[in-house]
């Protein structure tokens, strides 16, 4: 079996967030970058056990410069048999699907693995248009994945509830909470990983349809009105005539 | 030229997100100086009620196979018909569905997209939109520059308004390809509001002690007609069950009116809720986090407050 696992970076959660002089561009300075939880947790760890279990490769692609390969580090010492980046700097979800579906095509995968979304620009974007790059199904915000042969049988996150569909290999899937338990790598992991290669390759040409142009803070939020706890009714009456939600 | 608005439905029944997406593709028809057409997939009731809030046009692909998602035929469809009425922005709600087109839609249709906005583009020679990154921490202002978009637009951030009359909706001829996915098996949450629609929710962490004392959350929520949701240690120890945990992790939502009750107001669950229009937050210890984030904030034991809270919501309701 056949397995890619899609991995982005994205910046520490606790994160302060700057921009540049005129807002054009996000600050890297000082930010402590991880793998995105979506793509490390889930994703990454439920190939893993699909190939532990049937046997096949795990193979990780990054879309980006070399600084990601710190990254791409931490996922093949979590387990990964190998891992390609494509060297840029990507502006676009549809540059960076693009960059996927035409590794893919060419190594013949059984399933793509995506996050749900990166936490930075919560795009939700990347697996489905790897997928109709490869012409095949994209399962999004899977929680529950077991495979029988080439059928996978998938729980899915809708609004609301669950949904469970079937489907055959080859397709494409993005990754929610509850399809794998995070590892943590162990010393075996980081040394293999040292010797495992990162196959660079450069982009194969693509125009950028749409990009972010400027960065602007939230308006600051005003000042929490503190609320005396023995007087609820003025609590209610806020709500009602000051703020209108009630 | 035309704005083309998939308005989702569930189980035959159009959504109220649909109709603020409709409201949203009205409103930027207008900027854009054309009209907005809607177009529903599957069997639903009324499709011509869409016009009231804004549609010229409603299109339906009544095809039975339609009545389950598949993205790969969705997108395929909705493609079709972009195509055939000219479409230059194709707008979808942001939601699972949703969310689930967007990107595929504009490989498909080799458009620009912007996932989440929850602002009208710009009509002053760029499309710019925006949308919230960084959790919420910062607002970026996209630009897409092909000549078709895809739009995803931000639960909540448009109420749906009543600008025009129903229409009679019309059948669109489409090929339905055939669908690769089967859809086994629907477990929706019944009898409460589904969280990620809910206009009002109540919200409760690990203060509460423990799930035997979630009643008066409980009956909270039921004087107000709101969805219930907790923190996400609270939905990891089995107090709750997972669909209710909000946050980075779990499910973001953007409601009218929040209420954090004892949740500390880790940056972590403010991702999922901060967008929220008004927050509540009930804290006994003063420096908690979250009362940087709330707009109302009441300090005092949540044992106190909340049956205290629950008595003045009932005489609200029966006042009014
Ligand atoms: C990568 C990552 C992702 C995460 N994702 C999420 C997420 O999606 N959602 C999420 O919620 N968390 C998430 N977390 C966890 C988050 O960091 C916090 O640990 C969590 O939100 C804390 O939950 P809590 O506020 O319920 O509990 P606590 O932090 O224990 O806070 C309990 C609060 O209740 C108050 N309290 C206690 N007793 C009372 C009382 N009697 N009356 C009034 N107040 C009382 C306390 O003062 C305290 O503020 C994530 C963490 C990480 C590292
Ligand atoms: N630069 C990238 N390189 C590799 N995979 C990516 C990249 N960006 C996004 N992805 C994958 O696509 C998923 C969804 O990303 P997004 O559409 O940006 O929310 C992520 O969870 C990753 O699995």
């Amino acid at each position: 079996m056949k397995l890619l696992v899609c991995v982005s970076k994205t910046p520490d959660t606790t994160a302060k967030i700057s921009f540049n002089a005129d807002h054009s561009e996000f600050n890297e300075e000082g930010i402590q970058f991880i793998m995105n939880p979506y793509d490390e947790w889930y994703a990454l760890v439920r190939a893993i056990e699909l190939k532990e279990a049937a046997g096949g490769t795990v193979t990780l692609i990054n879309i980006g410069p070399a600084s990601n390969d710190q990254i791409i580090r931490k996922g093949l010492a979590i387990g990964a048999d190998d891992a390609v980046r494509i060297d840029c700097q990507p502006k676009s979800s549809l540059f960076v699907a693009k960059q996927i579906a035409e590794f893919a095509k060419e190594g013949g995968y059984d399933m793509v693995f995506c996050g749900k979304e990166t936490i930075d620009y919560n795009g939700s974007e990347v697996g489905g248009m790897v997928a109709e790059y490869l012409g095949q199904p994209f399962i999004s915000y899977a929680t529950e994945m077991t495979l029988d042969g080439t059928t996978a049988t998938i729980k899915r996150d809708i609004e609301g509830g669950k949904e469970t569909i079937e489907v055959a290999t080859p397709f494409v899937l993005s990754a929610a909470k509850g399809l794998a338990e995070q590892r943590i790598p162990n010393m075996r992991g980081i040394m293999q990983a040292r010797r495992k290669q990162i196959d660079v390759r450069q982009p194969v040409a693509f125009d950028d349809l749409s990009t972010v142009v400027s960065y602007e803070m939230p308006p600051a939020k005003a000042e929490c009105k503190m609320i005396d706890p023995d007087n609820m009714t003025e609590l209610v009456r806020l709500l009602h005539e000051e703020a209108k939600v009630i | 030229m035309s704005v083309l608005v998939f308005a989702e439905s569930t189980g035959g029944a159009l959504k109220k997100a649909a109709f603020e997406a409709v409201t949203y593709g009205y409103k930027t028809a207008q900027v854009l100086g054309t009209d907005c057409v809607a177009l529903t997939l599957g069997e639903v009731e009324n499709p011509g009620q869409l016009g009231t809030y804004g549609a010229s046009k409603v299109l339906t692909a009544s095809d039975l196979t339609l009545n389950d998602f598949d993205g790969q035929v969705y997108t395929d469809v909705i493609g079709q018909v972009a195509e055939q009425i000219g479409a230059t922005v194709v707008i979808l709600m942001h939601s699972s569905t949703g969310k689930s087109l967007v990107g595929r839609l504009s490989a498909r249709l080799n458009a620009g997209s912007a996932p989440g906005v929850n602002t009208l583009p710009t009509n002053d020679g760029a499309f710019r939109v925006k949308k919230n990154v960084f959790s919420g921490k910062a607002i970026a202002q996209v630009e897409i520059s092909s000549p078709v978009k895809v739009l995803s637009v931000m639960g909540n951030s448009f109420q749906p308004e009543t600008v025009g009359a129903e229409v009679s909706a019309e059948g669109v001829s489409v090929n339905v390809p055939a669908r690769k996915v089967t859809v086994k098996e629907v477990n929706r949450v019944k009898g409460t509001v589904p969280l990620p629609e809910a206009e009002l929710v109540v919200s409760a962490g690990r203060g509460m002690k423990g799930p035997e004392n979630w009643a008066i959350i409980e009956e909270m929520a039921e004087i107000l007609g709101a969805a219930t949701a907790c923190s996400r240690p609270v939905a990891d120890t089995h107090w709750r069950p997972h669909h209710e945990h909000v946050g980075q992790t779990g499910v973001a939502i953007r409601p009218n009116l929040y209420f954090a009750i004892g949740i500390s107001g880790a940056i972590q669950h403010l991702a999922g809720v901060n967008n929220s229009k008004v927050i509540v937050v009930i804290n006994k210890d003063p420096e908690a986090p979250f009362f940087k984030a709330a707009d109302y904030g009441i300090c005092a034991d949540l044992f106190d407050v909340v049956p205290k809270l629950n008595q003045a919501l009932k005489d609200f309701y029966s006042n009014n």
